[in-house]
């Protein structure tokens, strides 16, 4: 068989556009591409998606498989894996880049194993190891409390990226690229499973994941009452509330406000963590933001260690005269 | 109906963060003292998955750990909680791999075990936090898979799960036999019964070795495993906390207000 060579990246869409997670790879690809001097492919998969391979040129890649079908509609596993396969005995790529979304954690894993290889989740850096062309996958590990390298001694190298840990590229819209549309050839009777129903429960807002500023309360909130004020200040600085994993098992806030390991993943510019003491799984889920500011009654929570800024106080009182001095000082 | 549910012994992830050290010439954990390792919380959620189905529609529970030095106390509690069968991987050729190794010997034990109609797992482990093992298996068995569900219901010889999405779930259903892999969504797993515990006790878990499944040896732990890691390392914080403070409780609040907006962190 012929030499992997290339890097292979599976796009995920957001309104018929590129989703931000798939820039990122598209952009971390990139630099994988020039360091390895092979060429970056975009694989698009669904229906109607062939309008995107421009966009896809665009963020850098050389090469756009379209692969378009009805039956690729919505994610399913087996279809998704079938048509990748497809695309891979094509391009047949040293490295495949997926996002660590509902997508990536799902599809990445099956299709890896399916081509005999291996695959690497919710990585958050990626480089190429000189002379041996080895990709060192750096990721977090016992819940954000360390960090792992890995190289694979398989190919095609399967990755998961985790959202916001790359970087996308400017735009370009003068790149020149390929696109190249493949068949799917889905036998519906092998796809094993039916999506009876998708059920959207967050719509309000802005989104956790999308927020550079997020607002999050802990356990020592104390109930539903008091993250109304947590929302409040959210709602003032135009960002998102979250929470830790306490005040969501007792049902104080929804479970798709946590942020954590078993959460989201949030990395916004400002997070303001109010009396959240810092356990490893939440860290796991905020550690990736640019400014952490705690707010804690306890001088020795672990939180202040990850913090940039920090008050000790009771968050009754502390919380509300920030709200208000930050009021003043924006101006609304 | 027939439930296998492969679980793994952990280090506590609920350890305090300070007592996490790592030996940088082994690249590994150095266990903290005086806390004893448990079942990873997902894999606690894929025991009560299963016994949920098992309290609304009967059944056995077979659990299925692989590892070295695994706990009686610690491995047993999914008995404690209701299960009904524990086979225990316990041997060096079994660790030391990777997540493939590890999904290729619990394949190959699950093949032994002969009859199943589900099996479930947890999304991804506390200490390697890989995400992968679920997939693998059930590859490698042929069946589908569903990955991290909040909700499992079986309805004759089809499951219907509830799996969880960034802005909500999906339902999706598919034929048994399948795996389906949990995630906390699913909600917190039942306390063990005394009447459970005392029949833990009484229960000794089965133990099969490579030769007992029919292993390959060479595709087991590090003969096997297609990943290597070269570091394990604990992430520098650079950042140093500025404590700000002012005459009472408000103040330092409004002090905190005016650093932000100074240094444009909030505009």
């Amino acid at each position: 068989m012929a030499e992997n060579k290339g890097i292979m990246i599976l796009a995920e869409f957001l309104d018929g556009k590129l989703a931000p997670i798939s820039k990122e790879i598209l952009g971390a690809g990139s630099k994988l591409s020039k360091d390895l001097s092979e060429p970056l492919v975009a694989v698009l998969i669904g229906e109607g998606v062939n309008g995107i391979a421009p966009e896809a040129i665009a963020q850098g890649a050389d090469v756009v498989y379209v692969v378009e079908d009805a039956l690729l509609k919505d994610y399913r596993t087996d279809a998704y894996v079938v048509a990748v396969e497809k695309v891979a005995a094509q391009v047949n790529p040293r490295i495949i880049l997926a996002g660590q979304t509902t997508m990536g954690r799902d599809l990445a894993p099956r299709l890896a194993f399916h081509l005999n290889s291996a695959v690497t989740m919710d990585c958050i850096d990626l480089a190429i190891e000189a002379g041996t062309k080895k990709l060192l996958m750096t990721k977090p590990v016992y819940g954000g409390n360390a960090r792992a390298i890995f190289t694979s001694d398989v190919l095609p190298n399967v990755v998961t990226v985790r959202v916001k840990a790359m970087t996308a590229l400017a735009p370009d819209g003068s790149r020149k690229g390929q696109v190249v549309t493949l068949a799917a050839g889905l036998d519906a009777a092998a796809i094993r499973t039916n999506v009876l129903q998708k059920v959207v429960q967050e719509v309000q807002g802005i989104k956790l994941e999308d927020a550079s500023v997020v607002v999050s309360g802990g356990r020592g909130i104390g109930g539903p009452e008091g993250f109304k004020q947590i929302e409040s200040l959210a709602k003032l600085l135009k960002g998102a509330m979250g929470a830790s994993r306490p005040p969501c098992d007792s049902g104080w806030v929804p479970e798709t406000k946590q942020v954590g390991l078993t959460g989201k993943i949030v990395s916004p510019d400002v997070y303001i963590a109010v009396a959240i003491s810092g356990s490893s799984q939440h860290l796991a889920g905020c550690s990736g933001s640019k400014n952490i500011i705690a707010i804690n009654r306890d001088a020795e929570a672990n939180i202040f260690k990850e913090a940039r800024f920090g008050v000790v106080g009771d968050w009754k009182k502390v919380v509300p005269a920030l709200e208000a001095k930050l009021h003043e000082l924006l101006g609304r | 109906m027939n439930i296998i549910v492969c679980v793994k012994q952990v280090p506590d992830p609920e350890a305090p963060p300070a007592s996490f050290k790592i030996d940088s010439v082994t690249n590994k954990v150095i266990p903290p003292p005086g806390v004893p390792p448990v079942i990873s919380p997902f894999d606690e959620q894929a025991v009560e998955a299963a016994l949920r189905i098992k309290d609304a529609k009967g059944g056995k529970i077979t659990v299925i750990s692989l590892g070295v030095n695994l706990l009686r106390d610690v491995v047993k509690k999914p008995l404690s909680m209701g299960a009904d069968e524990l086979i225990l991987l316990e041997d060096p050729a079994y660790v030391e791999g990777d997540s493939w190794t590890t999904a290729y010997a619990l394949a190959m034990a699950i093949k032994k075990v002969g009859q199943f109609d589900l099996i479930i797992c947890g999304r991804q482990a506390a200490d390697t936090d890989a995400g992968q093992v679920g997939s693998a298996l059930a590859e490698i068995l042929g069946i589908p898979s569903i990955t991290v569900a909040k909700k499992i219901e079986v309805n004759d010889s089809k499951i219907k799960v509830e799996k969880v999405t960034a802005d909500g779930f999906d339902v999706i259903e598919t034929a048994m036999p399948a795996l389906v892999t949990v995630s906390n969504e699913l909600g917190e797993p039942r306390y063990a019964t005394i009447k459970g515990i005392m029949a833990a006790k009484r229960k000794e878990p089965i133990i099969w070795k490579p030769a007992d499944i029919g292993a390959d040896t060479a595709k087991l732990g590090a003969t096997g495993k297609r990943m290597s890691m070269l570091k394990l390392f604990q992430p520098v914080k650079e950042a140093k906390c500025e404590m700000v403070t002012g005459e009472n409780e408000e103040d330092a609040a409004a002090n905190l207000a005016k650093k932000l907006v100074e240094a444009k962190l909030l505009s």
